[in-house]
């Protein structure tokens, strides 16, 4: 997650594993898109309050790669994305299912970068 | 420390130890089980369900305390009162302190020559059900032509039974009965009359005032069985369910007294004449009475496991009501059934025609219910039993009329009411349950008060309790709305919002979520128009309105080209063929008279709906809760029976209201006379042609609840219907809940279809101009969805895998070929099925081409 403050400059510490995604306008508030990142489908999500997200793009309950296509909101005020297929929540800031506290996707750190979205690993 | 000692491990047993260890939770008590069978108690009640799904396992009893010294296998064979002790079959003496008889009882088999013959059963134990199924599949397997057949002897509520499960076996069960009727103790003569009918319909063969003279070994290994009026009739297996006796064998071995008609007499405390011996269940005769039924078991276990522990409970009243759905056929009996106390009136409902039969005993002022008989549909079972011996609400004929379900109103019930008959529990415990917090759900209310744990028959009515105490069936759409649907949807009408942002600002909390965006982006659609991926709108949208196809298992998609009334020209089959080839889809046709195109990437539905709108097709709106589709027959146009022009109907239905976006999904269909081959009758709005017009018939459903729709005008000209069915339409989604479809919707009006007619026909509430307009702005609104995404570049940028690989297939989706047919691979655990291995010869596919695999062209 970041917060959208334009970052231009290279992150010390991110060496050569930041992943261009998209420019941050193709980004609809509340919906996500999903990004090849290393050969691993990740979904990045943008949040009303323009906030970035992004998880593992496979939904743990159906394996099928999706989560890029579910509704965006909030229950209980933790952002969540909701599997398209089952419907379960995922907590955006953390990947973790909300109905079921031992499955979880990974998360990835997302950034702005000169108006482009970029993916860094796990 | 004091040992008490169990004869018999079966349902009363059990529940006696059950009931002992909770009140004894210190184990001041040492408890010793002598059981006969094999295995621990388990649930003979459901004993049938072992020829069915249910394995030995999923009946045995829950929850053996190791503390229990259970010994399987060990009958008593004798008891002496004066020494304290008792003998087992494998010789050894055990010393008690006190003693519980909780034998049962064992099948009477009367003195009919053969009744020693193999092949000839009882149905009592799992070892018995074993035997019998033994014997039916060899039956069946050496079967030439023709069924076997299978003989009852005994047309009581257990022969019916037994009768069922000869044929779940695969034999054609026969049941004779001495009596002049089918379970003589439960129904009375109108009642039986109507079950012999409505069980003879289903394949039973019904011989009912005869008796069994002798059975016979025939010369081909079968049985001849002879009744007393010469009929011969050749069977396989043969079972006898003919009554019970009570097994007190043992108990008048040690001279204890025993009731007039058998059994163990004990008082109400259930102390037998001996002392420091009890007998409860079917093996007891309290005050000289036998109870058949495991519910005045469980009752004498409590008594006797608290008096063991201190307490003083008595075994008071028991409710003998019955109620059982065999071969799907419902039959209910309580009370007084048979009209036994002095002036006792009878009420009859006697209905041949929908086959039902339902009398009610009342008092002899008609205002104290004693009892009923319901045979063929017993869906007031509950509720009228909750009754018994309470003052009635209202006439009793009122009751069983018809509409009587909703004149009995469930709140109404007195708090002594037994909900569950299984575990007496009354109303009022379960309400108890409910205020003071400990349950809120079902599973918890079976939890704490063991209601719907045995026969599970009251289980609907834990949910009505649940409902009528306090626990809140919210009306609130979701956590961010606390307002419904319907009310959602005026705000919006009024205020004329147009956005998700602007309206969950105003009357809700938070940012939405993926109950309440989807149901507000159908409201806009209707009310604001514009397409379902303009703006905003399309971050509401479920997955398949946002993609405009349907999501399948792996996350591909399945693709449903409109075909109004089913109809299809060869070109456009050939169209279709095309696209299904070129793209490597699978295709079937669906359940609603088209072509379904499966496994299409996201990448390629752009590309798919190029050629398919080029070829003259449409969005199906498969994906939306929108019309569905209108099914139609062939009607006049090429049938010999039709008397209108069903498809030209169903077609121009169809294109009406395409595009429709409501509660739910909507389907109709259009038969074009009264033989219905279009069954439109299990949609929302069915239509059936008349000599002059149509009938109109609304809120019918397939699925989970099918339901028939109701008549609501017949003989209407094509203008008068097809304004009727905009205004039912438009109504419906200004009214309805949220994923609430028409039949539940109508049945939610105050007054149902008569109340909707009233709106809808004679406009009662002076809404109808409104929804006629809203209609007209929906038909000149409409626009092909997916049209409208080919000319659009920003939404055509929606359908690629990866946002930043435009074109690289995603490598999570892949396909096998199973036997020609293309699936998903490695997904689910689910296989196709192969009839090849299964030895049934595997059938390909229709057409020699298969269809390709690999990566689509
Ligand atoms: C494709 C099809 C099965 C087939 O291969 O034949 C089908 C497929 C699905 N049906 Fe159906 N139903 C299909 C005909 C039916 C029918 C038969 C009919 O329409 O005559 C019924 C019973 C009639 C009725 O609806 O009253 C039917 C009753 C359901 C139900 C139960 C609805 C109910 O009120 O209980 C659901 C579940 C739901 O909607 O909540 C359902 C849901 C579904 C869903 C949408 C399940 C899902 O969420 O993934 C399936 C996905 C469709 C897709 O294309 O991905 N489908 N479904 C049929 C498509 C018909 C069409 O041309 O559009
Ligand atoms: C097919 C079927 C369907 C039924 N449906 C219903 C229904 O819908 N509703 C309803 O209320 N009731 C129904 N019943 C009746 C219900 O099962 C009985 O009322 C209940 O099982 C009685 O419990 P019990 O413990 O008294 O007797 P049982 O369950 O018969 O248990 C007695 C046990 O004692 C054992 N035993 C006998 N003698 C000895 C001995 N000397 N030493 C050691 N052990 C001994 C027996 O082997 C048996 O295991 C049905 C019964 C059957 C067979
Ligand atoms: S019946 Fe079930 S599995 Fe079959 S299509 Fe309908 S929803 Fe899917
Ligand atoms: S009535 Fe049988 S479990 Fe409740």
């Amino acid at each position: 997650m970041t917060a959208l403050d334009e970052r231009t400059g290279t992150d010390p510490s991110s060496g050569t594993g930041w992943t261009p995604v998209c420019p941050l306008e193709r980004l609809q508030p509340e919906r996500g898109v999903c990004a090849l990142v290393a050969g691993e489908p990740v979904a990045v999500f943008r949040t009303h309050d323009d906030r970035l997200f992004a998880l593992h793009n496979v939904d743990p309950f159906s394996h099928a790669s999706v989560l890029s296509r579910g509704i965006v909101g909030d229950l209980g005020g933790t952002p969540v994305v909701a599997s398209p297929l089952y419907k379960q929540h995922f907590a955006l800031e953390t990947g973790r299912a909300l109905e079921d506290s031992g499955v979880g996707v990974a998360t990835y750190p997302v950034r702005v970068v000169n108006g482009t979205v970029e993916v860094g690993s796990p | 420390m004091k040992t008490v000692v169990v004869v018999g491990h079966g349902m009363v047993g059990h529940r006696f130890v059950e009931s002992l260890r909770r009140l004894d939770p210190d184990g001041t008590w040492r408890v010793v089980v002598l059981a006969e069978e094999n295995r621990p108690a388990y649930d003979r009640v459901a004993l049938s369900s072992y020829v069915g799904d249910a394995s030995a396992e999923d009946l045995t009893l829950d929850g053996h305390d190791p503390r229990v010294e259970l010994h399987l296998d060990e009958p008593v064979t004798a008891v002496d009162p004066v020494a304290r002790t008792v003998r087992t079959g494998k010789g050894r003496d055990v010393a008690y302190d006190e003693l519980v008889l909780a034998t049962g009882s064992v099948p009477f088999v009367p003195p009919v020559p053969g009744r020693d013959l193999e092949h000839v059963f009882v149905y009592r134990t799992l070892d018995d059900l074993d035997g019998l199924r033994a014997a039916a599949q060899r039956a069946v397997s050496t079967a030439g032509a023709g069924r076997r057949a299978g003989v009852v002897v005994g047309g009581g509520l257990l022969g019916l039974e037994a009768a069922n499960a000869l044929r779940r076996l695969g034999l054609s069960p026969h049941v004779v009965e001495m009596a002049p009727r089918l379970m003589p103790v439960q129904v009375d003569e109108g009642g039986g009359a109507l079950l012999q009918r409505l069980v003879s319909d289903l394949g039973l063969r019904v011989h009912t005032g005869v008796s069994t003279s002798s059975i016979a070994r025939d010369h081909r290994g079968g049985l001849t069985v002879t009744l007393s009026d010469g009929t011969e009739l050749d069977a396989s297996v043969v079972v006898f369910s003919a009554g019970i006796r009570p097994a007190d064998a043992l108990a008048r071995a040690a001279g204890l007294e025993v009731g007039e008609r058998g059994g163990v007499l004990v008082d109400d405390r259930c102390r037998t004449s001996a002392e420091h011996v009890w007998a409860i269940g079917e093996v007891a005769a309290v005050r000289g009475r036998t109870y058949g039924l495991v519910a005045p078991g469980y009752a004498m276990a409590e008594v006797v496991a608290e008096r063991l522990t201190g307490g003083d409970g008595r075994f008071t009243e028991a409710d003998l009501s019955t109620k059982l759905k065999l071969l799907g056929v419902d039959v209910a009996s309580f009370g007084d059934a048979h009209a036994a106390t002095p002036g006792a009136l009878e009420v009859t409902l006697d209905d041949p025609v929908a086959g039902t039969y339902a009398k009610l005993v009342v008092s002899d002022d008609a205002r104290t219910l004693l009892g009923g008989v319901l045979v063929g549909d017993a869906s007031d079972y509950d509720t009228l039993r909750g009754f018994l011996g309470a003052e009635l609400p209202g006439d009793p004929m009122s009751l069983i009329a018809p509409a009587g379900g909703e004149a009995v109103g469930f709140e109404a019930l007195p708090d002594a009411a037994q909900i569950c008959s299984c575990n007496a529990v009354t109303k009022g415990a379960l309400v108890e349950a409910i205020s003071s917090g400990e349950a809120t759900t079902v599973p918890q209310l079976k939890a704490c008060t063991r209601a719907g744990t045995t026969c599970g028959s009251c289980v609907p009515t834990l949910a009505k309790v649940l409902a009528s105490c306090g626990v809140e069936v919210s009306t609130a759409l979701c956590e961010h709305f606390t307002r419904s649907r319907a009310e959602l949807y005026e705000i919006i009408r009024v205020t004329g919002s147009t956005t998700f942002s602007e309206i969950v600002a105003q009357y809700g909390t938070g940012r939405g979520c993926d109950v309440c965006k989807p149901a507000v982006a159908s409201m806009l659609a209707t009310l604001a128009g514009g397409h379902v991926l303009d703006g905003e709108s399309a971050t509401l949208q479920d997955t398949n309105d946002h993609f405009l196809a349907n999501m399948q298992r792996n996350g591909t998609y399945s693709v449903v080209p409109r075909l109004p009334g089913g109809e299809v020209t060869p070109d456009g089959l050939i169209a279709i063929g095309e696209v299904a080839r070129d793209f490597g889809l699978y295709t079937k046709i669906t359940g609603g008279q088209r072509i379904d195109l499966f496994g299409a990437r996201v990448d390629d539905l752009p590309a798919i709906w190029r050629r398919l709108v080029d070829a003259g097709f449409e969005s199906g709106h498969a994906y939306g809760k929108s019309l569905r589709t209108v099914k139609s027959c062939v009607g006049t146009d090429w049938c010999r029976y039709g008397v209108q022009d069903s498809v030209g109907l169903a077609v121009a239905l169809e294109l009406r209201y395409r595009g429709l976006r409501s509660p739910h999904k909507l389907k109709s269909g259009v038969s074009g006379c009264a033989r219905e081959c279009a069954e439109a009758r299990s949609k929302d709005f069915g239509v059936i042609a008349t000599e002059t017009g149509w009938n109109l018939y609304l809120g019918g459903n397939g699925g989970f609840t099918p339901r028939h729709a109701e008549l609501i005008a017949s003989d209407l000209d094509t203008t008068t219907l097809v304004r009727t069915i905009d205004r039912f339409l438009m109504f419906y989604v200004r009214t309805a809940d949220r994923l609430q479809r028409t039949a539940p919707w109508i049945e939610s009006l105050e007054g149902g279809i008569d109340h909707l007619r009233a709106v809808i026909m004679d406009d009662s509430l002076g809404i109808c101009a409104a929804l006629d307009e809203q209609m007209a702005a929906h038909v000149a609104g409409y626009a092909d969805e997916w049209a409208a995404v080919l000319d659009d570049p920003e939404k055509l940028a929606r359908f690629t895998s990866f946002v930043n690989a435009p074109g690289v297939p995603d490598p999570t989706i892949e396909f096998v070929d199973h036997l020609g047919r293309r699936v998903p691979a490695g997904m689910k655990d689910g296989q196709p099925t192969d009839l090849a291995a299964l030895g049934l010869g595997g059938v390909p596919i229709t057409d020699g081409a298969r269809i390709p695999m690999g990566a689509p062209a």
